[in-house]
């Protein structure tokens, strides 16, 4: 029996408001035709197990904040800063949890196998980092502007320039992986896993701003991206 | 206050082990006390075959998450399908209404073609709370239940095949 349950904020989470989350079945992005459920999802009350989560400390998951730089040499690329902040859905800043980030280098190529796309690997870029937000939800890290690259979805198929994210939030209900996308990349409405959201705005703020005070004179441009996590919903349900 | 709604999920891609550190499907690293438990299966779309570049997530709130033992874990699947999970066996938990939620884990699938990660759970066979269990009962059909319970296949080891797809599909919830 858990005896710190009484000390953890079970209060349950808001449903996604309509449109603003993508549908797993979603025919245009072939991968989805064999691994999406048939059956309707159940919906089940918010109970413990979904209201706490894990926490993660900068001891046991070390940080590596800037992707730019292998064994003390530079990635081939533009170098970006990218700053957010991390807020629950009423505003309020979600401090201290663990971000992870992955993404293509500067030529639209993964350090992975299975990536045998036509363009060169860079030995200085692995392409991997881990952040954690400070008390007012904000993180920063440094990295390679990563590049378009083929995908085979459908004739002349390209992935617009993305950075893979993964939050964690305060509870299991807050998870989220997701993809943040440059401004102005003619790709993006092309983009079958992009367009997989059909609320136009809850798709625009997947876009990255580019914002000159992130910027650092004579080093490197800045963009922000700031997230927002699933917040408790006001009235309790299923108690 | 005005409310902005929670961002967008996207697919988590076929190049996400580039975030993979294998240990983490270990939850007793960090020298964790009690009952060691293995929960592996074999993950299928909907034409039986094996989905080898998913990310699984494992989470429990009991035992309680301390500095010795995370509560979460990821495991991604190998050639054939399967992930493995080595943590401690949960109890029960508080559920709603003052009933107990009978012992169970919380389960991620993430993968290339999964937009939104598809959750489920796993129970234990043959633990008594089961049978009252408060999210159980919300799955009217006995087939359709018993996706969602793991079998002993050895001391120690429980079994749960997860099906994205078809006839015999896992029950996903909605969270």
């Amino acid at each position: 029996m858990n005896s710190n349950a009484a000390a953890i904020d079970t209060r349950p989470f808001r449903a996604p408001a309509s449109g603003t989350q993508p549908d797993n079945d979603t025919p245009g992005y072939g991968s989805t035709h064999r691994r999406h459920p048939m059956q309707a999802a159940i919906a089940i009350p918010h109970t413990i197990t979904e209201t706490s989560g894990p926490r993660f400390s900068p001891t046991q998951y070390p940080p590596v904040a800037d992707l730019s730089v292998v064994d003390g040499h530079a990635a081939m690329g533009e170098r970006i800063i990218v700053r957010g902040r991390i807020t629950d859905e009423d505003g309020r800043p979600v401090p201290h949890t663990m971000i992870e980030i992955w993404q293509a280098n500067a030529a639209g190529r993964y350090q992975h196998p299975s990536d045998q796309h036509d363009a060169p690997l860079d030995p200085h870029f692995r392409g991997e980092g881990r952040v954690f937000t400070d008390e007012g939800g904000c993180y920063e890290f440094v990295t390679i502007k990563p590049g378009a690259y083929p995908w085979r979805n459908h004739p002349n198929a390209w992935r617009p320039n993305h950075i893979h994210f993964s939050y964690f939030g305060p509870a299991f209900a807050t998870r989220l992986i997701t993809q943040m996308y440059f401004p102005g990349d003619p790709l993006l409405a092309l983009d079958p896993v992009f367009d997989a959201v059909a609320d136009a705005a809850a798709r625009d703020r997947l876009i990255a701003a580019f914002d000159i005070g992130v910027t650092r004179p004579e080093w490197a441009l800045g963009y922000r991206f700031d997230v927002v996590l699933r917040g408790r919903a006001a009235t309790p349900m299923g108690h | 206050m005005s409310v902005t709604p929670a961002t967008a999920s996207q697919t988590i891609g076929p190049y996400w082990a580039l975030i993979e550190h294998k240990e983490m499907a270990d939850l007793t690293r960090f020298g964790a006390a009690g009952e060691r438990v293995v929960l592996t299966g074999r993950v299928t779309d909907g034409d039986g075959a094996p989905v080898t570049d998913a990310a699984i997530e494992l989470w429990q709130s009991d035992p309680p998450a301390s500095e010795h033992f995370p509560g979460w874990g990821r495991c991604g699947t190998n050639a054939q399908g399967r992930y493995s999970f080595t943590t401690l066996r949960p109890g029960p938990v508080p559920g709603p209404g003052n009933r107990l939620q009978a012992p169970h884990f919380a389960i991620s699938i993430l993968a290339r073609g999964i937009l939104a990660t598809l959750c489920t759970r796993a129970y234990l066979a043959g633990e008594r709370l089961n049978e009252d269990d408060p999210v159980l009962a919300l799955v009217e059909d006995p087939a359709r239940r018993a996706t969602l319970i793991a079998h002993e296949s050895g001391a120690g080891t429980w079994e749960l095949d997860i099906r994205l797809q078809g006839a015999d599909e896992t029950v996903f919830f909605a969270i």
